[in-house]
């Protein structure tokens, strides 16, 4: 097949993207200001002052992104077990009111974020549980479980059904075959599942800002008050710092995970 | 016959059954109390009295949670955000569509390429990218700075805190999500058959209309209904970019949570909220959309 | 039916949602025998294979292995394996790991199952291909470990469900020798599926005809395509002309046939018939002729509607008086003489054109 290629298509493209860099680029640019004052807009000259800052932690930045690693390694610890249990449980056999659950279990990522924060917010305050941590855990596996089910889930329905078939003619076990064949080809699946909800958790502001408590900050939490109040640029210091951690962990998923997921 | 381990039909059949169950009762389990009863309960708070000293509720039924939304005030909120929704998803697909177009009608390494650059920025926290804007937007900041130092005006504009500047935020923040749909139906359309329609004579925009875009309407579907719903609630858009008339339903809902305290009113906008979200998912579906689509963005 | 059958399946039938599958099937397969099922898709040949693999269960009748029912055996337990359509290699396992798996499963020690692999990959002819990856093979190098793999557990039975489906044509028939050589070499029984009914003439001792979830005929290849006894498996083997035709009489040496308005003799049928009856007579391309006089016993005349080369022989095509249109494939040029539109007389010789139902 012959493309035709408009010469308009990479101007567009390339339009588009500066526009989606451009904030991005001055939270970089800005975060090595010299600009001292408390609502800085102008860049008045490179320095690393915020960087420093950052590392001193004057304003518990580095706190809540520590809070915000817990906060997503826990939820999503326990969102990889349920939603890929789930995943399997549910890819073969129905049993009767699997849709009603399935389409139950997705609606904490398709609906509006701000429900499930509210009904949280509610629920926990009824039920007397202290908001804090194990509050915002529950409410980020509650949404990180989907991610990880949904992609299990069509990892498994991508898998040929005869390898298990195969291990079992062979002579292994059902439990032996899910170990040594199931779990291993689910294995790029259960993994991209994960770093998805991670992200998402890492990510979540309007869930957490319903359920945490007066000492538990994740990051974005952080972020909104900082941005609002129009606080330091240690923020910006952060946040650059956050941007590289993300390109390199992409990269790392391009060149290594899909590699091998394709292989 | 003889019952022992090494059986398999017809109880091989049914135990099965039991161990999906097995496997999935975690999940059945966490689903059913954190969603299933979690719901149940706003659905519950909804119809119930606020207590006259503010802070809880009294067990008695009523119906003047929803009279409240008829209130002109409330009414306008709604009108509001739904009006920013559609406004944002208009601006995306007009924004979104053409670029999913010619990233899935680039290369394949180029698509890589775009797919990452698409990405990246997506991952990255939404409070920072508008955190950006907002240094970009501000009287004095770079960009009425650059206009100024262009003479195109003698005195800066007010960019941010108006209704423009959050329509801006949330094309931005969703943009992704019409870009990533329409790329998937572009990349996966059968061009064959546009080249049978030029091979038949139609100019490219009749080709483009009969052929492609219906090809490729799914995925724009998909991008419509990620876009729309998720726009609904992102009250800290208007919070940080947006003026003090830019309210949405879900600063209502925070405002009516944190502030107000009457939780049964929030509730009742949070059930609005669900039903009107459920409507458009049923729409969707109804239109030949798949649920697993919107998921998995 | 002898009673030391390896494999005996009696009255097997399954439903699948609603659809009856199978209509109660029964085989019996002797130690060492290759056996093949042959039918169109769709007609239960693969149901057949995973019910005797365990991984399916009939809903009715039993099967039986060495003498002891295994019906509700599941498949692990079972001394049969099985070689899968698309081989159904483990993607993230190299060849070594793929043949030796079963052994492994079973507690095999490293060096005794090295030792084995290396003589399976022998056997297949893929020596030195240990630690390739399954995605780094052709098609018939993964047919090739896929056997090695299921014969390595040295079962009495083999099934192979369309192994050579997905190849080529020159290189289906090179594998075609191949397994039959392995077959032998290893003395296991096979259950063959496929429907190219060539593959199943080249390698099969016995030839089972499957039709909508029964048997339509077994037999010896030669028993199959010299005696078929039903319709379906005389025109599913080779290329045949079925005419229909009334049965005028029945005696000891043969029927005699109405056709239009001739009566035609015929040898006797291998099933009860009655005078009266509607049988049809096949007529196979290759076994027939025809020339301007009558060349053997049996002559009907017809017009020569058509006639073109084919490779190494020549198409042509009468038209019998009837209206019936009958290919003739012959062998040389010469035997093919006439102008179209000649009257010729097409001839067979009866005892070459059985009679089916």
């Amino acid at each position: 097949m012959k493309k035709r290629r408009s010469p308009w298509a990479p101007l567009y493209l390339t339009l588009v993207l500066i526009l989606m860099y451009l904030p991005i680029a001055v939270v970089v640019l800005y975060s090595f200001n010299a600009n001292t004052s408390r609502f800085p807009t102008a860049f008045t000259g490179f320095s690393l002052q915020f960087y420093e800052a950052l590392f001193r932690d004057t304003r518990g930045l580095l706190d809540s992104l520590w809070t915000s690693l817990i906060l997503a390694a826990c939820s999503c610890g326990i969102a990889m077990v349920i939603g890929t249990l789930g995943a399997i449980g549910m890819a073969g056999r129905k049993f009767r009111g699997q849709g009603a659950i399935e389409t139950l279990s997705l609606l904490p990522i398709m609906v509006p974020e701000i429900i499930l924060g509210m009904a949280f917010l509610a629920v926990f305050t009824a039920v007397g549980l202290k908001f804090g941590m194990l509050t915002l855990i529950l409410a980020h596996v509650t949404f990180c479980t989907p991610y990880v089910f949904i992609i299990v889930k069509g990892r498994l329905a991508g898998m040929d059904p005869s390898l298990a078939e195969a291990s079992r003619d062979l002579g292994a076990s059902p439990v032996r075959t899910f170990f040594e064949i199931t779990l291993p080809l689910i294995m790029p699946g259960v993994l991209s599942g994960v770093m998805l909800a991670f992200a998402m958790s890492l990510d979540d502001f309007v869930i957490s800002f319903f359920v945490t408590g007066a000492t538990t900050t994740t990051l974005p939490l952080r972020i909104y008050s900082s941005v609002r109040t129009g606080v330091s640029l240690q923020v910006n210091a952060l946040c650059t710092l956050t941007l590289a951690f993300v390109a390199i962990v992409m990269a790392f998923k391009q060149l290594v995970v899909d590699r091998r997921a394709n292989r | 016959m003889q019952e022992n381990e090494n059986m398999t039909e017809p109880r091989g059949e049914r135990r099965r059954d039991l161990s999906s169950l097995v496997l999935s009762a975690p999940m059945i389990t966490w689903t059913l109390v954190f969603v299933g009863a979690t719901i149940l309960y706003i659905v519950v708070l909804s119809f119930l009295k606020r207590s006259p000293d503010g802070f809880g509720v009294l067990p008695e039924f009523t119906l003047e949670n929803y009279a409240k939304l008829f209130n002109a005030n409330y009414a306008r909120v709604f009108w509001n955000t739904i009006v920013l929704g559609l406004q944002t998803t208009a601006l995306c697909v007009l924004i979104g569509y053409p670029f999913g177009y010619f990233m899935g009608r680039a290369t394949k390494k180029w698509r890589t390429i775009l797919m990452l650059l698409v990405i990246v920025p997506f991952w990255t926290n939404a409070l920072i990218r508008v955190y950006g804007w907002r240094i970009l937007l501000v009287g004095n900041g770079p960009i009425n700075q650059g206009l100024m130092a262009l003479g195109l005006i003698d005195r800066p504009l007010q960019l941010l805190n108006t209704h423009g500047a959050v329509l801006l935020g949330m094309v931005y923040a969703l943009l992704p999500f019409m870009i990533l749909p329409t790329y998937t139906s572009v990349e996966k359309m059968d061009w064959s058959l546009v080249d049978a329609g030029r091979d038949m004579g139609a100019r490219p925009w009749k080709v483009f209309l009969t052929v492609t875009l219906p090809l490729t309407a799914p995925g724009l579907l998909t991008g419509c209904v990620l876009v729309f719903v998720p726009s609904l609630a992102l009250f800290f858009m208007s919070d940080l970019l947006g003026g003090p008339s830019d309210l949405l339903i879900g600063n209502l809902v925070q405002e009516q949570l944190l502030q107000s305290r009457d939780w049964p009113f929030a509730a009742a906008l949070s059930v609005v909220l669900l039903v009107l979200t459920s409507l458009i998912m049923f729409v969707y579906r109804r239109l030949g959309g798949k649920s697993t689509d919107i998921s998995i963005f | 039916m002898s009673d030391n059958a390896l494999l005996r399946l009696s009255g097997l039938e399954k439903s699948i949602e609603g659809t009856q599958i199978l209509r109660g099937i029964s085989l019996d397969v002797q130690p060492g025998e290759f056996v093949t099922l042959l039918g169109p898709s769709g007609c239960g040949k693969t149901t057949t294979l995973r019910i005797i693999a365990g991984l399916l269960s009939p809903d009715a009748g039993t099967v039986s292995l060495d003498g002891r029912d295994i019906t509700n055996l599941v498949p692990e337990k079972r001394d049969v394996n099985t070689v899968f359509q698309n081989y159904a290699l483990f993607p993230h396992m190299n060849v070594e790991k793929n043949i030796s798996y079963g052994l492994r499963v079973r507690g095999v020690k490293k060096p005794e199952w090295q030792r084995r692999v290396a003589e399976m990959l022998r056997l297949v002819q893929l020596e030195g291909y240990e630690k390739r990856m399954p995605s780094q093979l052709s098609g018939g190098q993964r047919q090739r470990v896929a056997i090695a793999r299921a014969v390595v557990l040295n079962p009495k039975l083999l099934l192979l469900d369309e192994p050579l489906g997905a190849l080529d044509l020159k290189l289906r028939q090179q594998m075609q020798q191949e397994l039959k050589d392995i077959q032998k070499r290893l003395g296991i029984a096979f259950i063959y599926i496929t429907h190219d009914q060539e593959e199943a003439l080249n390698m099969s001792d016995r030839i089972a005809i499957m039709r909508e979830g029964q048997f339509e005929q077994i037999g010896t290849p030669e028993e199959i395509y010299e005696h078929p006894q039903t319709r379906f498996a005389a025109g599913f083997i080779g290329q045949t002309n079925l005419i229909e035709m009334d049965v005028q009489a029945v005696s000891e040496d043969g029927l005699t046939l109405a056709y239009g308005g001739a009566s035609v003799p015929a040898r006797r049928a291998e099933f009860p018939v009655q005078p009266g009856e509607k049988v049809a007579l096949s007529l196979r391309t290759e076994r027939i002729g025809y020339a301007r006089t009558p060349l053997e016993a049996c002559a009907l005349p017809a017009t020569l509607k058509s006639r073109h080369y084919a490779g190494g022989s020549m198409r042509a095509i009468l038209k019998m008086e009837t209206g019936r249109e009958v290919l003739v494939l012959c062998q040389s040029a010469q035997r093919a003489e006439g102008e179209i539109g000649d009257r010729v007389y097409l001839s067979w010789n009866p005892a070459e054109a059985p009679v089916v139902r």
